[in-house]
């Protein structure tokens, strides 16, 4: 009995092994050799060659901070500390420059014909307010602006760190609220203005002689000519970039992500500085470049000569409404927005 | 002097965020402010790694070099510090930085963002030394105590490594030599423009 049990355990066991080992087979040799826990592994380099920028999940309320790399902050700083330096000190040292130079060639454009005492009011208080409050805030914000960008070279080792640090936080802070009545001057300039600025054929005829600032003689204008027509739409459509941009980095990840950013910047950077050249030489045609430019900025009125020379057309359309002769015939008389003052004339 | 860096081995970071409490923890950290944070790539996927990433403490950092006011110094350890009593808050250095590692007290409209926040490798900042003053401002200053920063210290995987750049990627070939895989050293292309050979 006791050898037919062992017998039959013998059986049971052998057919057992076999079973096992017949079970086996197919799964060893499954089994690679090696394993490699990182073969579905994500890879940085592959990761960053696919977009240029990882981003994950993380368990922190902070969503922004998923993102954990982005060497495109490399590439802005290459622009902001190299790039945009150079197209900021070529604009505006080159604008300067090439104004110094121009003023030494050309000198202050002269009313041909002298002065004729007899004024016409060309611009209203509430443009004059509107320019200039534009004006002032351009300047400051431009001012404020360039600090960002220069301060640390220029002023930075004049002054200190610390007395540069505690200008440079005003500056910020100025510079970030003075963009509402600068925008707000945008807009009205954009509005106020848009009649007169809508190009026309008679800018083809001005470009082609030069305007009155180049060229040696007069072209015909309306009350805008090409050249200030010019200076409206770089206004309205820099400022209206400028101003977007800025508020984009205003209002952190409101509307845009770090590449975002980074791109408003440098759309910021490069507009800012090509304006501020731009409004350099605008204001340098408006003081030293031309006699009786500043009048109509500065008192809203121009002397006729003036008028007749630099806006031919404008006069011609603005007696048309008045009537021929009018303006000469009826000194201190106060029209529609058009009031001539003959200090000659004494008031009744 | 040595290099002090920071090395993720991302193969054995388990996602437990230690680092993240430890860190808030030892330097106080108010509110809103996380210096370093753990981040999955691909979660839930095969293949899905778990990585911390704080101020990776960068050669020739990008933030001090568009830092409009200059107010970031870098210590004869390699460790990128800045002063919160010069940073006028404008956010530059979160554009260049490649692992967005400054942070801002205040949600920050208006450029109100406050004196920015990072890692400061548990070193302290400007002041003098382990003054309350420097606690208070910068946390923690270990490493004048001669201490590694915490998060890598109590590391339960021994995945975040900190020290000597040329010692903890020393560390990290070893690993891989043994384990037979590594997934790199997250990060140090682009802080340090080297990777470790493995």
């Amino acid at each position: 009995m006791a050898m037919f049990c062992a017998r039959i355990r013998l059986i049971v066991t052998a057919m057992a092994i076999l079973i096992f080992a017949v079970a086996a087979l197919p799964a060893a040799a499954q089994q690679p050799n090696a394993v490699d826990p990182n073969a579905d592994a994500v890879k940085e380099q592959q990761l960053l060659q696919q977009s240029n920028r990882i981003q994950g999940l993380g368990t922190i309320p902070d969503t922004k901070s998923y993102v954990i790399e982005q060497p495109m902050g490399r590439v802005w700083r290459q622009f902001h500390e190299v790039w945009l330096r150079w197209i900021g000190s070529i604009a505006v040292l080159g604008m300067l420059a090439l104004l110094g130079l121009f003023y030494l060639i050309r000198g202050t454009v002269r009313i041909e014909s002298g002065r004729s005492g007899v004024k016409i009011v060309r611009f209203t208080a509430f443009e004059r307010f509107m320019h200039w409050m534009t004006a002032t805030c351009f300047i400051i914000l431009g001012l404020t602006g360039l600090n960002i960008t220069f301060g640390k070279h220029v002023l930075l080792p004049l002054i200190g760190p610390s007395a540069f640090s505690s200008w440079s936080l005003a500056a910020k802070y100025t510079h970030n609220f003075i963009s509402f009545p600068f925008t707000l001057g945008v807009i009205l300039i954009f509005v106020v203005w848009l009649a007169g600025n809508i190009p026309n054929r008679v800018d083809i005829e001005w470009f082609k002689r030069g305007g009155g600032i180049i060229g040696r003689d007069h072209p015909p204008a309306y009350r805008f000519n090409a050249g200030q027509k010019g200076v409206y739409w770089i206004v309205v459509l820099g400022g209206t970039v400028v101003a977007v941009s800025g508020y984009m980095l205003i209002f952190p990840f409101y509307v845009t992500n770090i590449a975002g950013m980074q791109l408003a910047q440098v759309v910021h950077g490069v507009i800012a500085v090509l304006f501020v050249a731009v409004m350099l030489a605008h204001i340098y045609i408006g003081t030293i470049g031309m006699e009786g430019a500043f009048e109509p900025m500065g008192e809203g009125t121009v002397d006729l000569n003036w008028a007749k020379e630099h806006h031919s057309l404008w006069l011609e359309e603005e007696g048309a409404r008045i009537g021929p002769g009018e303006m000469e015939r009826q000194p201190a008389a106060n029209y529609h927005g058009f009031r001539i003052t003959d200090p000659n004339v004494p008031r009744s | 002097m040595a290099r002090m860096k920071f090395l993720c081995d991302a193969d054995r970071c388990i996602d437990c965020n230690a680092c993240v409490t430890a860190c808030k923890n030892e330097n106080e950290v108010p509110w809103g402010i996380n210096r370093r944070r753990v981040v999955t790539i691909n979660d839930g996927k095969p293949g899905e790694r778990s990585v911390s990433m704080a101020c990776m403490h960068c050669t020739d950092a990008p933030c001090a070099a568009v830092c409009p006011v200059s107010c970031f110094y870098t210590t004869a350890d390699g460790v990128v510090l800045h002063s919160k009593d010069l940073c006028i808050g404008c956010g530059y250095c979160f554009y260049a930085c490649p692992f967005g590692a400054p942070q801002y007290p205040r949600v920050g409209n208006f450029g109100s963002r406050g004196k920015m926040d990072k890692c400061t490798y548990c070193t302290g900042g400007p002041e003098p030394d382990n003054t309350p003053l420097q606690y208070e401002k910068y946390g923690a200053n270990r490493l004048s105590e001669g201490k590694l920063p915490l998060c890598a210290e109590m590391c339960s995987t021994k995945s975040l490594l900190a020290g000597d750049g040329d010692i903890i990627a020393e560390i990290y070939k070893d690993r891989v030599a043994k384990r037979g895989y590594g997934s790199g050293a997250w990060g140090w292309q682009t802080a340090y423009r080297e990777t470790i050979d493995t």
